[in-house]
């Protein structure tokens, strides 16, 4: 496995595979009364956090004491620019301090890319702006396969505000690394810069239609569309976007019974999900946060549990 | 003082010893008068002294990025016998004082000439425009305006601008770039890449609307138009039929847009943010045959110093711009030369001539190779390759796109007004 988790082009599909075994393994430890396992006992992981985040950041933070981790949340937020420091002062600043592993979270795409180049220890990103968000699409996948046994041949739809999604550019890739057929469906205006050649290159599809693509998913992934896209122009008015976008009630209908729905939340219940598909029985997203500790766990274990740590 | 340049070739392949004598060109020919110093130029190509139409000095405001007398020294080693500074320091120069005194800080540095840019609008504002006027009368004689660094967007503001200078023949040197094409934090090229990366990018349309719409501003006005920068094959194409209409616009690339491409941010370093940004191969090549054709008039740098610390940012966050003075004869040989789409009389042309004849410095710089002309010359050793090494640059900044990258051709010397002030690759 590569020291860092920057993107999900990090792993192969045979780690993400072992990191979901391991995953499985930290899931059972979540039902125990005694959640702790002693595997990263003496390691420091500091959580860097110049953006707000509730879940993402407590899920780290808990993963990190279940492994007996020393976790310390920095939050960094306001811009480094503004503050006359610049972003390499601030990451030396806290590396400095004689840490094993960063997780970082930052507004700005490549941020986690270009402090693993300053520093030595694993560096974990925890979403960069618009780019990537690995973990969640590692739990994600790892949520689905365990709903359909194997992700191999099975086609997922992601549907929402693609461009400035990182969670659908973390998934696109590793749902393909698993196996699954993706359509990514969006407004045109919603579908990132020159997704026609790069749906082309790396394999997945693209299109404008969500009532075309849900009769044929196996499972579908929601994103959420923050309500300030419609003075950027990006569409008209909240109401039309539900109409061509929304996971309704009337859409649920037309699913295969059982298949599962994702989102990654915060939730926009009445934009992209009726509170009828949110709280549908085959709504995985709670399991989705159980399933963010137990693979957060995984792939803290997996690149800060080194040989320092078995010798 | 004398000097003797020894068989050298000049830009038309003919080979000539060349006296310089007081400052201007005294004989040509096979000369066998002693002078103080003999340069021996066999091989090497001599060149009139290079004009960059674009650079930043950041002198006053960012003296520990740039200051008149370093960028005046990279200016040198890189060939440069005058540039011209542009307005967006801090303060901007947008007053005939402040455009005074940067003209008195180039003549202290005695480098190269330093021209003065004056701000189009008050602040860079892109509303007022700035004393104009009053900057063309002053010592400085201003007469390129550009608001570089921004477009002048507002279409009301730019057409009076341009109605306006037509009183002292100035030009507007137009950052094209429509604010409104992309959203504020944009800062690489919208395509497959910045999709990708997640980065927020310009499509090349947002230039490409505001470089038709000045043609026919300038159609509209009988004025002057310069298109700073120019990134894409479309904007290209828009300036060839401009061009082929009578419009009387010219335009410049630089020498990072002819041979970076956009796929160079693939890692995020903003070493390689700028701004226009890095485009796909298929605009490099545009913008090679047009520069080649004449369809671009002028090489200009955009050198853009800037401190470590401000490149060491999140990529968005990062200051845009990169060095290049003292690289652009490399780059230039290297990609138009050795592949055949100029030869060295254009290298004088797009280097030289063409853009002194664009900032009105032509009575000075930019001359023919010839008895009585002003000694303003470049020295250029046209086969010798060099890897480029920042830490060896003379710019106070170290933000060099060009770091371990083998180029073509070395400024052997450079003399202004009969000066040397390179020799031997080196500040003399």
């Amino acid at each position: 496995m590569n020291k860092h988790l920057l993107s999900i082009d990090d792993v192969s599909a045979g780690d993400i595979q072992e990191i979901f075994t391991t995953a499985a393994e930290m899931h059972d430890v979540q039902n125990r009364q005694v959640k702790k396992l002693p595997a990263l006992r003496g390691r420091t992981v500091i959580n860097l956090f110049f953006e707000d985040s509730t879940r993402t950041r407590s899920s780290f933070e808990i993963a990190g004491k279940w492994l007996s981790a020393d976790v310390i949340n920095l939050s960094a937020k306001g811009s480094s620019a503004s503050k006359g420091e610049s972003l390499r002062d601030t990451v030396l600043t806290v590396t400095a301090m004689g840490i094993d592993g960063l997780v970082v979270r930052h507004g700005a795409s490549g941020a986690a890319e270009q402090i693993s180049r300053w520093i030595d220890v694993p560096v974990i990103n925890a979403g960069d702006g618009t780019h990537e968000h690995p973990t969640q699409a590692l739990l994600d996948g790892y949520t689905l396969t365990r709903r359909l046994g194997t992700l191999e041949g099975k086609h997922v739809a992601i549907v929402g505000d693609l461009t400035h999604s990182r969670v659908f550019r973390s998934n696109v890739k590793s749902l393909t690394k698993l196996g699954a057929t993706v359509t990514a469906v969006a407004p045109p205006t919603l579908m990132p810069a020159g997704v026609g050649d790069w749906s082309k290159a790396a394999g997945f599809a693209t299109s404008y239609d969500l009532d075309e693509v849900l009769p044929q998913a196996d499972a579908v992934m929601m994103l959420r569309v923050q309500r300030e896209r419609m003075s950027g122009g990006f569409f008209p008015t909240a109401r039309e976007y539900t109409v061509g976008y929304g996971l309704t009630r009337d859409r649920l209908a037309v699913l295969e019974p059982g298949t599962p729905i994702l989102h990654p939340g915060p939730m926009n219940r009445g934009l992209e999900i009726s509170a009828d598909a949110a709280d549908a029985l085959d709504s995985l997203v709670l399991d989705q946060v159980s399933a963010g500790v137990a693979v957060r766990m995984s792939v803290l274990y997996h690149l800060l549990a080194g040989e320092e740590t078995s010798a | 003082m004398s000097i003797l340049i020894k068989g050298a070739t000049l830009p038309d392949g003919t080979t000539s010893d060349v006296l310089v004598h007081d400052g201007t060109v005294a004989e040509l020919g096979a000369i066998s008068t002693k002078a103080d110093r003999t340069i021996d130029a066999d091989g090497l190509r001599l060149l009139p002294g290079l004009v960059d139409l674009h650079t930043h000095l950041r002198e006053p405001g960012r003296e520990d990025a740039e200051t008149v007398l370093t960028g005046s020294r990279a200016a040198a080693v890189g060939g440069y016998t005058a540039v011209l500074a542009m307005a967006n320091t801090h303060p901007v120069t947008d007053t005939a004082e402040a455009a005074e005194r940067v003209l008195d800080l180039g003549r202290t540095a005695g480098l190269v000439d330093v021209q003065p840019v004056g701000a189009v609008t008050k602040g860079l504002a892109g509303e007022e425009l700035a004393e104009l006027g009053l900057m063309a009368r002053s010592r400085a004689k201003v007469r390129v305006f550009s608001d570089d660094g921004k477009c002048v967007h507002d279409p009301r503001v730019m057409r009076r601008a341009l109605e306006y200078v037509k009183a002292f023949g100035g030009v507007i040197s137009q950052h094209s770039q429509d604010p409104s094409l992309a959203g504020p934090t944009a800062c690489c090229h919208e395509g497959e890449l910045s999709g990708r990366l997640g980065l927020p990018g310009w499509p090349g349309v947002a230039e490409e609307v505001i470089v038709a719409r000045d043609v026919m501003l300038a159609r509209h006005t009988g004025s002057r138009v310069h298109v700073a920068h120019v990134s894409t094959a479309g904007s290209v194409e828009v300036v060839r039929w401009a061009k082929s209409q009578g419009i009387d616009v010219t335009a410049e690339v630089t020498p990072h847009h002819l041979l970076l491409t956009t796929d160079l941010l693939t890692g995020y370093d903003p070493t390689y943010k700028v701004n226009p940004p890095l485009r796909p191969d298929e605009d490099v090549r545009a913008l090679r045959e047009a520069l080649a054709d004449g369809t671009i008039d002028a090489v200009a740098t955009d050198h853009a110093p800037h401190a470590r610390h401000d490149k060491e940012h999140a990529f968005v966050d990062a200051a845009f711009g990169m060095l290049g003075l003292e690289t652009a004869l490399p780059v230039v040989t290297t990609v138009m030369v050795e592949s055949g789409l100029l030869d060295w009389a254009g290298v004088a042309r797009v280097m030289s001539a063409n853009p002194a004849r664009i900032a009105g410095l032509d009575a000075e710089h930019g001359r023919p190779i010839a008895v009585g002309e002003p000694a303003n010359l470049t020295l250029v050793d046209p086969t010798t390759k060099v890897v480029v090494d920042r830490a060896a640059s003379v710019s106070l900044s170290r933000n060099n796109p060009w770091h371990d990258r083998k180029l073509t051709g070395r400024v052997v010397a450079t003399l202004l007004r009969g000066t040397p002030t390179v020799l031997e690759g080196e500040l003399a």
